[in-house]
């Protein structure tokens, strides 16, 4: 009878505190402050990029720096808007993460492969697409699959967790297996140690994957198309609009293509 | 508050992944039980070389984190998600068994064996008969806490695509962007798992308390 009471008690009191938590949780994102202005006023801009993401946003770690095209773009854009004023910074993000991050003021933008499609657009705001990219798949060499249409069913293929390209893959394929990682390196790993039959993802990602082990091959082109925006947090249409100049900017001036060229070698 | 449209939304995708946490996690518990009750007797055994064999197990598994182990048995060999998840979790909670048993028997003093032994069992009659019933009731609590995180650990099968509960959680969160709600609810169904198992080891120790 005591025992049954106090285990009770103790259920209690364990829901009560996930209540609290889930409390503390929503304030949080609640909080609705002048990105813009902040950045302003701390004289620094944290971006969210990639660590794991070839061409992308990679870290080096031999340097500890993160490089790639992401990278180059958060700079070129925080020199555009502010001039030496601010300095860039970055934060590892993941597919996972970055819209966490971002609504609760740990990162100001997220410039991380992150495509814009209407479910993000409620959680988001988006600036200009600053890269087209399309989902494709990449086999090994000599593969069976060769396009979207051979992932029939006992097929598996591999993707990332909290990506776009995990749900458009079921929905293109809809009997072929999606087995789901943390990030590219260990998706990569995975095909390379042979768990699947293909990995998909956005042809920008895959080609830096092929060119790291050239054994493996981009196939069947692309079947949808992952505009890339910029994310911040819902409700900052002043930091949206500076964004959008920027980028128009490097646009105009060829320093976007310069950037481009030097990463992606299609 | 929390949303608990999430739950209800993707009760089916949380059973699922529960139905998986629950299976890994009784066959590894089963499977480490065995293997690090084997491994004990060896560190223990009047054999030389089978004492080596133990130590090297205990001290190179016991010494590694569970994540890579669990990474190297799914990239290195033939396996699922789940299987490689299984496998990785027995053999390093094995190690951690083993060093709890051998604790319990080593408490056991030392006249039993002798006594065990002069009154003509032979070493594995003694250690079934005598020594292993008594150093149990020692090992108990220190096996519990093994098997609870035994259970915690089990989440590590998301990393290798094992469809767990952890996993699930990760792609229901990635989907709703409730990260908050989705884990604070993948918690309570760990502890669905973990608070019995915490009160049934509580009603072993006790039982067998008793019965001294």
């Amino acid at each position: 009878m005591l025992k049954s009471k106090k285990f009770f008690k103790m259920a209690f009191a364990t829901t009560m505190a996930a209540m609290v938590l889930a409390g503390c949780g929503d304030d949080k994102t609640d909080e609705n402050i002048d990105v813009l202005a902040q950045i302003k006023e701390e004289k620094k801009i944290v971006y969210g990029v990639k660590y794991d993401t070839r061409l992308f946003g990679l870290k080096n770690p031999s340097t500890g720096d993160v490089e790639g095209f992401d990278i180059d773009i958060s700079k070129a854009l925080t020199e555009e808007m502010f001039g030496d004023d601010v300095k860039p910074e970055f934060q590892e993000v993941t597919s996972k993460t970055r819209v966490g991050l971002l609504n609760n003021n740990k990162i100001d933008a997220v410039i991380a492969t992150m495509t814009i499609n209407e479910d993000r657009k409620k959680e988001v705001d988006f600036t200009d697409v600053y890269f087209d990219a399309g989902q494709s798949l990449l086999v090994k060499k000599g593969s069976k699959v060769q396009g979207i249409k051979d992932l029939k069913k006992g097929t598996k293929v591999l993707a990332v967790k909290g990506s776009t390209s995990a749900v458009n893959i079921r929905e293109n394929a809809p009997e072929t297996e999606v087995l789901e990682f943390e990030n590219y390196a260990e998706a990569f790993t995975a095909l390379k140690s042979g768990k699947g039959d293909a990995l998909t993802t956005d042809d920008s990602i895959l080609y830096g994957m092929a060119e790291e082990d050239p054994s493996f091959e981009l196939v069947g082109g692309t079947f949808t198309e992952e505009p890339y925006g910029i994310a911040v947090k819902k409700g900052n249409q002043e930091l949206v609009d500076e964004l959008n100049k920027a980028l128009q900017s490097l646009k105009d001036s060829g320093e976007y293509d310069e950037i481009k060229d030097k990463w992606i070698k299609k | 508050m929390l949303d608990f449209s999430i739950l209800t939304d993707y009760m089916d995708v949380f059973l699922e992944g529960f139905k998986i946490t629950i299976i890994a996690s009784f066959i590894a518990l089963i499977c480490s039980f065995i293997l690090g009750t084997l491994i004990a007797v060896m560190r223990i055994a009047p054999f030389k070389p089978l004492n080596w064999i133990g130590t090297v197990y205990v001290e190179f598994i016991r010494n590694i984190p569970v994540l890579v182990i669990v990474f190297f048995t799914y990239l290195a060999f033939d396996f699922g998600g789940m299987t490689a998840g299984i496998i990785g979790l027995t053999v390093y909670t094995a190690a951690f068994i083993a060093e709890a048993i051998r604790a319990g028997i080593m408490s056991v003093p030392r006249g039993q064996m002798e006594a065990a032994r002069s009154s003509g069992l032979t070493y594995g009659q003694a250690m079934k008969s005598v020594i292993l019933p008594q150093a149990i009731k020692i090992v108990i609590p220190p096996l519990g806490n093994q098997f609870i995180n035994l259970v915690k650990n089990s989440s590590l099968l998301a990393v290798v695509a094992g469809g767990d509960l952890m996993y699930q959680g990760d792609l229901i969160s990635a989907s709703t962007f409730s990260t908050f709600d989705t884990y604070i609810f993948v918690g309570l169904f760990y502890l669905i798992l973990t608070i019995p198992l915490s009160f049934g080891v509580g009603f072993l120790e006790k039982r067998l308390a008793r019965s001294n």
